[in-house]
């Protein structure tokens, strides 16, 4: 029910938006939803399965990619870009997750990361596709009846989607699937004791996960028709990894809403100008980074289990 | 129904099990003891899949499982309990018994349906709740049982998945008396439909319950007999049983 109203409110924002004639909020809001599917992607491996990845960026660089190339090369229908760009995520995913999940820990923190710089690398030096300065694409896909380039159109595709990988992130939490992810994060050992092929489980978990993250990564570069080898650094990765603690590992709205407090500080920061601070340190908003570390550090202290962990536990849980 | 021929375990240089054969017939209660450090938990490890044997051959049902996925030797009948508990500490009794219920009814590549919608898990997981004596229990978070209980419920994950060979390692390890008894009764009950491989301590409890006893002691396999000529064999009165029996 709860979700339902969140949704509700979702749809009507840009027609509030429009009423005050601040379109601008709506591409922002849009931009917070595909990094929230992007998130939520990652949540899904390193919330509900348990697994640290470190280089999700890869997936979400991947899938922008694929559509930036795919664009470029002429093929701008979204039916054709789009279910590519999550094949190729997928496949990266399996090619990667195959080797990865072989190690634990520390170890397969560290070898998802050196995957996914190795892809950013090879993004770097394909030169023909823009190479460092990132590739521009002549528009937004097609979808048949138009392009997306009409930002309130955009946004509600955009919000469609994020509504379909919530329900359906939800669906696999509770089902079979879910449950032996979810005892394998408990207490791997024992999952296997009791028959489950566990590894079988951690790389499909992987793969569902990379699969969704290249579907955000095709949706970034349609925001705002231009890929950045940079969609694919670890920085990137981290941000989303941020993103999951901030907004609660293992929740099914962590993503949501950990997107929605970083992209949101980061606006509030650079573009509000807080007049006693500036008297204080004058170019503070150059440095949006240190005072987005330090709220994020409160609130780290103050609801260690993010904020949707702190609303489910002020309920009594 | 399970064959060891010559199985090996090192770890570095320390042998833990040597060249240990061993049978274990179906619809017994084949007992396992040694002293402290003896390799009988390796052993356990080694048929159970989660150590990889350096020499010899396990053999199950005729097959040759040596190399088998610890997964796969589940599927194939061979379930194992922990000496230190492993249980799913957050989930509920019931949410314990029925994940273990589940992995062997079916795929659990399944992403759409409601686990809690299948009555079948939960109907069976109820019944294994009340043969380990946890009836009453089911709501219960593993985390908070008592240790009894706990160690009931890691005998009950390795009954959920219908094994026809069973290994305990130790479970009444820090029980109580009375604990005691009612694992030696839970053992009584299943004996006639599983075979059991049972590593413990409490001697009172293995000779009441054991078919056979083989006696392991520095990874090697000194006896295997009736409990009666195990209990007069010399060379385990020297090693191991004298102490225990003179206590």
């Amino acid at each position: 029910m709860r979700a339902i109203a969140v949704f509700v409110l979702l749809a009507l924002f840009p027609l509030a938006m429009q009423a005050m004639d601040n379109l601008f909020y709506v591409s922002l809001a849009s931009r917070i939803l595909i990094y929230a599917i992007a998130a939520t992607s990652l949540n899904l491996v390193l919330g509900y399965g348990g697994m640290v990845s470190f280089g999700h960026a890869a997936f979400f660089g991947a899938g922008a990619f694929v559509v930036g190339i795919l664009a470029v090369e002429g093929v701008r229908s979204a039916w054709i870009a789009w279910p590519v760009a999550v094949a190729v995520a997928a496949l990266a995913a399996l090619l990667i997750g195959a080797m990865s999940l072989r190690t634990r820990g520390v170890y397969f923190i560290m070898i998802t990361l050196a995957f996914a710089q190795m892809m950013y690398y090879i993004f770097v030096s394909l030169k023909t596709y823009g190479g460092d300065d990132g590739l521009s694409l002549p528009g937004r896909s097609t979808i048949g009846i138009g392009t997306l380039g009409n930002d309130l159109v955009w946004y509600y595709v955009v919000l469609a989607i994020l509504a379909a990988v919530l329900y359906g992130m939800h669906r696999l939490a509770h089902s079979r699937f879910g449950r032996v992810i979810a005892a394998i994060r408990e207490n791997e050992a024992r999952a296997e004791a009791i028959g489950f092929p566990v590894y079988r489980y951690k790389l499909l978990c992987f793969v569902i996960a990379g699969a969704v993250g290249g579907l955000a990564g095709a949706l970034i570069a349609n925001q705002s028709s231009y890929v950045s080898p940079s969609l694919l650094h670890w920085i990137q990765s981290g941000t989303l990894m941020i993103m999951v603690i901030l907004g609660g590992v293992g929740r099914l709205w962590g993503g949501v809403i950990g997107a929605a407090i970083l992209l949101g500080l980061e606006h509030l920061i650079t573009d509000y100008r807080i007049g006693w601070l500036a008297s204080l340190a004058p170019n503070y908003q150059d440095h949006a980074g240190l005072a987005i570390g330090i709220v994020l550090l409160a609130i780290v202290m103050l609801a260690p289990e993010g904020i949707a962990g702190l609303a489910l536990n002020k309920k009594g849980k | 129904m399970l064959e060891l021929r010559a199985v090996s375990k090192r770890f570095g240089g320390v042998v833990a099990t040597d060249d240990v054969t061993l049978d274990v017939v179906r619809g017994e209660v084949h007992a396992l003891i040694g002293p402290n450090g003896a390799g009988k938990t390796t052993l356990v490890g080694q048929i159970s899949g989660v150590l990889p044997t350096d020499s010899g051959r396990i053999l199950f049902n005729g097959a040759d499982i040596t190399r088998l996925k610890a997964h796969a030797r589940v599927a194939a009948g061979l379930a194992r309990s922990y000496q230190i508990t492993s249980i799913f500490r957050r989930y509920s009794v019931l949410e314990n018994l029925a994940l273990a219920v589940q992995a062997r009814s079916g795929s659990s590549f399944r992403f759409w349906r409601p686990v809690t919608e299948e009555h079948a898990l939960f109907d069976e997981a109820r019944a294994i709740a009340a043969e380990i004596g946890l009836s009453g229990r089911e709501k219960t978070v593993a985390a908070t049982l008592a240790h009894g209980e706990q160690r009931a419920l890691e005998v009950g994950l390795a009954l959920a998945t219908h094994p026809q060979l069973v290994l305990l390692d130790e479970p009444m390890a820090g029980m109580g008396p009375q604990e005691s008894q009612a694992m030696i009764a839970l053992i009584e009950r299943i004996r006639s439909r599983v075979s059991v491989l049972l590593v413990e301590h409490d001697m009172d409890a293995v000779f009441r319950l054991a078919t056979r006893i083989s006696v392991l002691v520095d990874g090697r396999l000194i006896a295997t007999g009736a409990p009666q000529a195990i209990r007069a064999d010399p060379a385990v009165r020297r090693a191991y049983l004298g102490e225990e029996l003179a206590a």
